[in-house]
């Protein structure tokens, strides 16, 4: 699950985001989790099927990953609609002022809840910036078959104020990420933006792009690649330094080295976790399901296997 | 811990006298009022629930009293309702939603079973969704398709939900409290039939019926889910026309006693409560295979 090629819409809208906002990523937001110092091999537990949350959301201000697509456009919604109850909105103070991002990509616009969101959020005058990655592709499916229309356009039929940017530049999303943060902040309701990019890599390692698109297409968005395109721009300006590159370098290859041993240490999750937290409160068939499944292990004893 | 049985619901400044008589739709409305009361957290969402008091009345009066922050008539689209309270309690609030006829429901299933079911679950226990789903259920008033329907055991299926239904006005002041004050997503099934019924409503009684259900617990060895203990469910599988819960098994065999668990449950200990009293009938009005009373039938027979 790489967010490779996405990189510029990432990291440039997640550091728009103040103190108080509040995430509601889709499952490929791992650059706006860098950007809210979620640790990005913890995110790697979901992933291996160890945890269904692996960071507690209150503390980055970034929800858990949701893997049913769109249905956290209208969590995010709400979640606004109660920052705006909780009067966080339109105070003038950017100490208090905060609003709420919603990631999603091109394949969730045609979900139900994010056409309900849309609507819910507009109506009520949400403080929520709907970000929609457009990486082209829902797994195999061009963004054409979502959407006939820019998909900047959906926000507009349900009067929300719309922008299609260049997600591929880092500093333009960066920068249209922030206007519509203040805008919604500032208490003038939802924004929708439409950030254009590409997803470099497969949807996941069961996915082979190479049945569905060509290298032609594959090497024209290389070409726009958006750590190219930064470090190009860096370069020519001279703001990159050869010590700034090599500390960059080291950097990322420490924190593949620590992905790799640590995932390679992880063993199997205790399957008895799965009686765990289905209630808030104590009940009385979880816990007879516990205690029969924790019988039902035990008969598996090594005596009786050897015997 | 307190469990969803034992919460207290003394209003202070509710509009319900220590005693009245009250229609169920009319105790609903007052378990609501001092439900809001005491907890400005508490809102209530749903269509035509604000000026016109929802198409039964239930929140008759609400939106003149606690105004457009606290009951929200939202656009019609029931998954958006649910989801949108899912973020509201994200942040702290105690969102009673109003599904305005149970056949409406299922726009909002996903919503129910793959997002308030199992966030506390996902989040290992860091995300309490303290919401409740009313959903007027059931026929016998005479209505047309998707009006009548008994969709409980779809969601009793569910871990992760409550399910519970009232049988009398008192039930239904209770009940909608408890319902509120719990920690976990509640579906609180409305027999639309009995809305109309008139009973005796005593603030205050849930504590002395939680009582009560302690000295049941001992007696039946098990949790029971609905205050009124075997009485009041025989009285709500009396009520529940058309379908007529069978006779309990263990009654021909003498010595047997009718019980049901109170409302719909979901996952509660059955075949333990069966053990134990070896005489249990189902009482439900929901249809097909499934259904909380066929689980009552089947784990006995397990058991």
């Amino acid at each position: 699950m790489q967010s490779w090629g996405q990189e510029a819409a990432q990291i440039g809208s997640g550091h728009a985001l103040n103190g108080q906002d509040f995430v509601f990523p889709s499952y490929r937001e791992h650059g706006v989790a860098l950007t809210r110092e979620v640790d990005l091999v913890e995110v790697l537990r979901i992933f291996r099927g160890l945890q269904h949350g692996a960071w507690d959301p209150a503390d980055h201000r970034f929800h858990l990953y949701t893997l049913v697509i769109g249905s956290h456009a209208l969590h995010a919604t709400g979640y606004a609609m109660a920052m705006a109850k909780d009067g966080m909105v339109a105070t003038g103070d950017p100490e208090r002022d905060g609003a709420v991002v919603a990631y999603f990509g091109d394949g969730a616009t045609s979900q139900g809840d994010v056409a309900e969101a849309l609507t819910f959020a507009s109506v009520y005058d949400a403080p929520i910036v709907f970000f929609v990655q457009n990486n082209q592709y829902a797994i195999s499916e061009s963004a054409t078959r979502q959407s006939r229309v820019p998909i900047a356009d959906r926000g507009k039929g349900v009067g929300i104020p719309s922008v299609r940017v260049d997600g591929n530049d880092v500093l333009a999303s960066h920068a249209v990420t922030r206007w519509a943060l203040e805008h919604a902040r500032s208490g003038q309701g939802p924004v929708l933006i439409e950030a254009f990019t590409y997803r470099r890599g497969a949807h996941t390692t069961s996915d082979d792009p190479t049945r569905y698109r060509s290298k032609a297409e594959e090497q024209a968005w290389a070409e726009r690649d958006p750590i190219a395109r930064l470090e190009a721009y860096l370069t020519a300006s001279g703001e990159l330094s050869d010590d700034y590159r090599a500390a960059v370098d080291a950097e990322a290859k420490a924190l593949c080295e620590r992905t790799r041993t640590t995932v390679r240490g992880w063993t199997r999750a205790d399957t008895r976790g799965m009686f765990d937290h289905v209630y808030a409160e104590p009940h009385a068939l979880v816990e007879a399901e516990r205690a029969w499944f924790e019988r039902y292990e035990r008969s598996f004893t090594d005596t009786e296997v050897t015997r | 811990m307190t469990t969803l049985d034992e919460r207290p619901s003394t209003a202070t400044a509710s509009a319900v006298p220590e005693r009245t008589t009250l229609t169920m739709a009319g105790a609903i409305n007052a378990g609501l009022r001092a439900a809001m009361e005491r907890d400005d957290k508490v809102l209530l969402m749903g269509e035509d629930i604000g000026a016109l008091g929802g198409v039964f009345r239930v929140t008759d009066g609400l939106h003149k009293d606690f105004g457009d922050e606290r009951v929200m008539d939202t656009p019609l689209a029931e998954s958006g309702i649910v989801g949108t309270a899912i973020g509201m309690a994200m942040r702290g609030y105690r969102p009673v939603i109003e599904i305005q006829f149970d056949g409406f429901i299922f726009p909002a299933y996903d919503q129910i079973t793959t997002q308030l079911a199992k966030m506390h679950y996902r989040s290992g226990g860091l995300i309490q969704l303290p919401v409740v789903i009313r959903v007027p259920y059931a026929g016998g008033i005479g209505a047309i398709e998707h009006h009548s329907e008994s969709p409980e055991a779809l969601f009793a299926h569910t871990p992760g939900l409550r399910i519970i239904s009232p049988a009398t006005p008192q039930d239904g002041f209770d009940m909608i409290q408890q319902a509120i004050a719990s920690p976990d997503p509640v579906l609180f099934f409305e027999p639309k039939a009995r809305y109309w019924d008139k009973g005796e409503v005593e603030r205050g009684r849930v504590k002395a019926q939680a009582r009560r259900r302690r000295r049941c617990l001992r007696r039946y060895g098990r949790d029971v889910a609905r205050p009124g203990g075997p009485r009041g469910s025989r009285r709500h599988a009396r009520r529940v026309r058309p379908h007529r819960a069978p006779r309990a098994p263990g009654r021909r065999g003498g010595g047997g006693r009718w019980h049901r668990c109170g409302g719909h449950r979901p996952a509660v200990d059955l075949p333990a409560r069966f053990r134990c009293r070896g005489s249990l009938g189902p009482a439900h009005r929901t249809g097909g295979g499934g259904p909380r009373g066929a689980h009552v039938v089947w784990c006995g027979r397990r058991a």
